[in-house]
């Protein structure tokens, strides 16, 4: 079931939680609504869900395929709704919270018990929490919680799964493991997903698509790989990942802040901010021809397959931080206090938080 | 762990000092209304309490709270219900309107339906005219008895709904429920608790109201005399034994309310556990 | 102006049911059982001119009333303010055997009609009563004296104190104590300079409740008060006396007055808390 948002836009009081948005979701896509606390991510979703309203003027659009659904209660939408934080029923067993949406059908269309327990069991066994049928919430971990507000979503066979972080409340080693059975059971069962995550590496991991937003607006929509390869904004850029600064004066094609020097011969004269990632720097002992940034290592931490060393100097205002692989790390012996050379393989240039980048390889 | 005021002599005055304080202040009171009703033996006690006029009194206490609790619990549902899960123009004030009861003294409680229902008031009068007296008889005295006990139950309601907030409902509602069977099904459990609670205090209230009801009932001996009244009637006859075994079974009731207050935070703390 | 129809008809679709129906019984009930009748006390005002409603309540009897009142309210809500605050204290700090039953018996007041606690207050307190037995050789008069004014007004509104300044006791942080020891505070200095200003919000809310509940309080006084004029009459007596007399008008015009004060003094304390609860826990109350 594809969704078509056409200009919803949502004001609560006089602030303005949503600009007027347009956004289309594929059936049987996978979308992760990413940006910061109070970009418009869950009032978004909560619109989509029918839980909250979108503004009568403009008049916008919620369609689900075919079905006009704007005007359709929650109730009647077909959605199932995963809450942050489970909102579970904490006076029923596991088995009564996942069979509650049957149990609540007009008496006409409900189907028999019989057909209830063998549907809840089925759920149950899918989100493998079949022995805790008869367990209250209470007794569960967060993450069985969460494997349990699932299948209550899922009973219902609903055409749309909307999910608000929901794994916000775990710790990382759960998240993980949530994470990637969630996307295992979106491919199986095929319906369409849209979540909502402030959390960068999930929404990438997770994702088919991933909506960037910020302040009420959409910044961003692309693939993880789009997203990381060609942010459309400096505010993508930025959100997506740890960020070093150089800003400095530009002259003949060559940028000069305090003593560090760096060849932007695309760049026209002036003052300048470039932008660089982590793993966009390497160290060497040396300056090279178009680099010359000399810095001191202030502090090292091996992470799984690399090394961040934080490195500092004159001019810098704020540390830069460089990840290096660990062969060039043993190369290279670096030690605290050692000074090296930053050596850009890559940098970005956004003229500001909207506009489009401009980015070059350096030497 | 250390904690302030935790040396032995220090802790030792502080909690001896306050039993003993509440032992005067509070428990000797409740001592002496059973030691008083008592005083003549159980035998008197029975003749005072069986009497006809302490019946009387008793049933229509009795006739009053039952009435009273069913109209207060509608009515804390519903404002407790509307504050916490709808937002609206007023609700502030709505919420602040509903302490007035609390504030206002007994006695102008009491003054405030004789000015408006007795028969020198504009509805009074009108009902006069159709031979409707509601003053100096049971409808005045049900009616202050329920404005002095309404807000009880939507003030305990309303702080453990807002701060359950309507996740659970919103949760129902995306699985389909409406109406009446997400109330009971998913509000209910959530609050029924609080809601008992709530019914308790009223009941205490409803069935010991004094001041308000003083007011509006004209006291006339087996008739519009509820037990606290019936009770001054008899201390102000020299009766003391007679007015003591009314109050020993009103402190019943409140050892009652006691009792049960204490059962259910246990139960609470229990759950919480 | 609000109206029914403005707020249901324009709102947005709601998400839970129930609003309109919640919304009918509460405004019914409100405008009928609370608001209509607070009206008739101004209706039936309306009838006197201003000089003749200033003639009633400062009449000398009445005048006498509020200072017997108002100071036997302010003495039982100072002592209520101590007295609560150690049982407070008492109850959250220490385990101790029957500590269950005293928290359960701070509620008596609320729980016991206040007839009751009249007629048993007066009489354990009169000449021949177990205290007034005990007081009476000391030369100490609490029936019919002022005192025993007092006596009743603090019974009926200890709880308010207790349970107001409890809580916020019970959910102050283990380190606050800690803190202020590992700085060097004796227990006495460390419970004024730092327990008592987290306390201070609700011990003031929880003083000033008991105030307003005993300046309204009736039942519970009138037994052990005496009742004799420009002595031991407390205000709502003077109401009430007016009403047997039945001059409505005299009832209304000092039953305005205790209304008024009344709802000043909630509407006082509710604002201060409400600021105080903003510096505690910055901006939303």
């Amino acid at each position: 079931m594809s969704i078509r948002l056409t200009n919803i836009a949502k004001t609560f009081g006089r602030t303005q939680a949503l600009e007027p948005i347009n956004l289309d979701i594929h059936d049987g896509e996978l979308v992760g609504l990413l940006g910061p606390s109070g970009s418009g991510k869950t009032t978004l979703l909560r619109i989509i869900a029918g839980l909250e309203q979108a503004d009568a003027k403009p008049a916008g659009r919620i369609q689900f395929g075919e079905r006009d659904v704007t005007q359709v209660h929650v109730r009647d939408r077909r959605i199932g709704f995963v809450f942050q934080h489970y909102a579970l029923f904490r006076h029923m067993t596991v088995f009564d919270n996942v069979a509650f949406g049957l149990t609540v059908m007009p008496r006409k269309e409900r189907p028999s018990s019989g057909e209830i327990r063998a549907r809840v069991h089925r759920l149950l066994e899918m989100v493998q929490l079949e022995d805790f049928a008869k367990r209250y919430p209470a007794q569960l971990s967060g993450g069985q919680q969460q494997r349990v507000s699932l299948a209550r979503a899922l009973a219902l066979r609903p055409d749309v799964l909307l999910l608000d972080e929901p794994f916000g409340a775990l710790d990382a080693k759960v998240r993980q493991e949530l994470r990637r059975w969630l996307r295992h059971l979106h491919d199986e069962l095929n319906f369409t997903s849209v979540f909502v995550t402030h959390d960068q590496e999930e929404a990438l991991e997770l994702s088919d698509r991933v909506v960037v937003m910020s302040n009420g607006r959409i910044e961003q929509i692309d693939t993880p790989e789009a997203l990381y390869r060609a942010p459309a904004n400096r505010f993508v850029f930025e959100f997506l990942g740890d960020v070093n600064r150089l800003e400095g004066d530009v002259r003949d094609g060559v940028l000069t802040c305090g003593d560090a020097r760096l060849a932007v011969s695309e760049l026209d004269d002036g003052r300048e901010e470039l932008l660089l990632r982590p793993h966009e720097l390497k160290l060497a002992d040396a300056p090279s021809d178009a680099a010359q940034l000399p810095v001191t290592v202030t502090s090292i931490s091996p992470i799984g397959a690399e090394v961040r060393v934080e490195l500092e100097a004159d001019w810098l205002p704020a540390p830069w931080l460089a990840t290096v692989r660990h062969a060039d790390f043993e190369r290279l012996a670096i030690s605290r206090g050692q000074r090296l050379y930053a050596i850009p393989r890559r940098w970005h240039r956004f003229d500001d938080a909207t506009a489009k980048p401009r980015q070059a390889t350096a030497a | 762990m250390q904690r302030i005021g935790d040396a032995p002599r220090v802790r030792r005055i502080l909690v001896i000092s306050a039993v003993l304080l509440a032992a005067l202040f509070l428990l000797l009171p409740l001592v002496a209304i059973f030691a008083q009703a008592f005083a003549q033996g159980v035998e008197v006690f029975w003749r005072n309490v069986s009497n006809h006029y302490t019946v009387r009194a008793i049933g229509l206490t009795l006739f009053i709270t039952v009435l009273t609790i069913p109209v207060c619990l509608v009515f804390g549902v519903a404002l407790a219900w509307l504050v916490t899960r709808f937002s609206f123009p007023g609700r502030r004030l709505l919420q602040t309107l509903i302490d007035i009861p609390f504030a206002v003294s007994p006695v102008v409680a009491g003054l405030v339906y004789l000015l408006l229902y007795g028969r020198n008031g504009w509805i009074g009068n009108w009902l006069d005219g159709y031979d409707i007296q509601l003053m100096f008889a049971w409808p005045g005295i049900l009616m202050v008895t329920i404005f002095v006990t309404c807000p009880f139950v939507a003030r305990e309601l309303i702080p453990l709904m807002q701060a359950q907030g309507s996740r659970d409902e919103e949760a129902a509602v995306t699985l389909g429920a409406s109406g009446w069977t997400l109330f009971r099904r998913v509000t209910l459990p959530n609050i029924r608790w609080a809601l008992l609670y709530g019914v308790i205090l009223t009941n205490a209230r409803a069935v010991g109201e004094f001041g308000a009801v003083s007011v509006v009932s004209g006291a006339i001996r087996g008739q519009t005399n509820t037990l606290p009244l019936h009770l001054e009637q008899l201390y102000q006859d020299y009766n003391t034994v007679g007015a003591f075994s009314s109050a020993a079974l009103l402190a019943l009731i409140a050892l009652l309310t006691l009792a049960a207050k204490a059962s259910l935070e246990w139960r609470a703390a229990r759950q919480e556990a | 102006m609000i109206t029914l129809a403005n707020i249901t008809g324009s709102a947005p679709k709601r998400v839970l049911p129930g609003f309109g129906l919640s919304l009918g019984i509460s405004l019914t009930f409100v405008s009928l059982m609370l608001l209509l009748p607070m009206t008739s006390l101004f209706g039936q005002l309306s009838g006197i001119s201003l000089a003749e409603y200033w003639r009633i309540i400062t009449d000398g009897r009445v005048v006498a009333s509020y200072i017997v009142t108002i100071g036997a309210a302010a003495v039982a809500a100072l002592v209520n303010a101590a007295f609560g605050l150690l049982l407070a204290w008492v109850l959250v700090r220490y385990d101790f055997p029957g500590k269950r039953l005293l928290d359960a018996l701070m509620d008596l007041p609320f729980a016991l009609p206040t007839a009751v606690a009249g007629i048993t207050l007066a009489t354990l307190y009169s000449s021949n009563g177990w205290m007034g037995r005990l007081l009476d050789p000391l030369g100490i008069q609490v029936a019919y004296t002022w005192v025993g004014i007092a006596l009743a007004m603090a019974f009926t509104s200890i709880p308010f104190v207790v349970r107001t300044v409890q809580p916020v006791l019970e959910d102050l942080p283990n380190e606050v104590d800690e803190a202020a020891l590992t700085l060097g505070a004796s227990d006495a200095t460390a419970f004024r300079r730092v327990i008592l200003p987290h306390l201070w919000p609700a011990l003031v809310t929880g003083t000033g409740l008991a105030f307003v509940r005993s300046l309204g309080e009736f039942g519970a006084i009138i037994f052990i008060a005496g009742n004799a004029p420009y002595e031991t009459e407390i205000t709502a007596l003077m109401i009430f006396v007016r009403l047997q007399e039945y001059d409505y008008v005299g009832a209304s015009a000092i039953a305005s007055v205790v209304l008024a004060v009344s709802l000043a003094l909630l509407l006082a304390i509710n604002i201060w808390q409400g600021r105080f609860i903003k510096r505690l826990h910055g901006g939303r109350g």
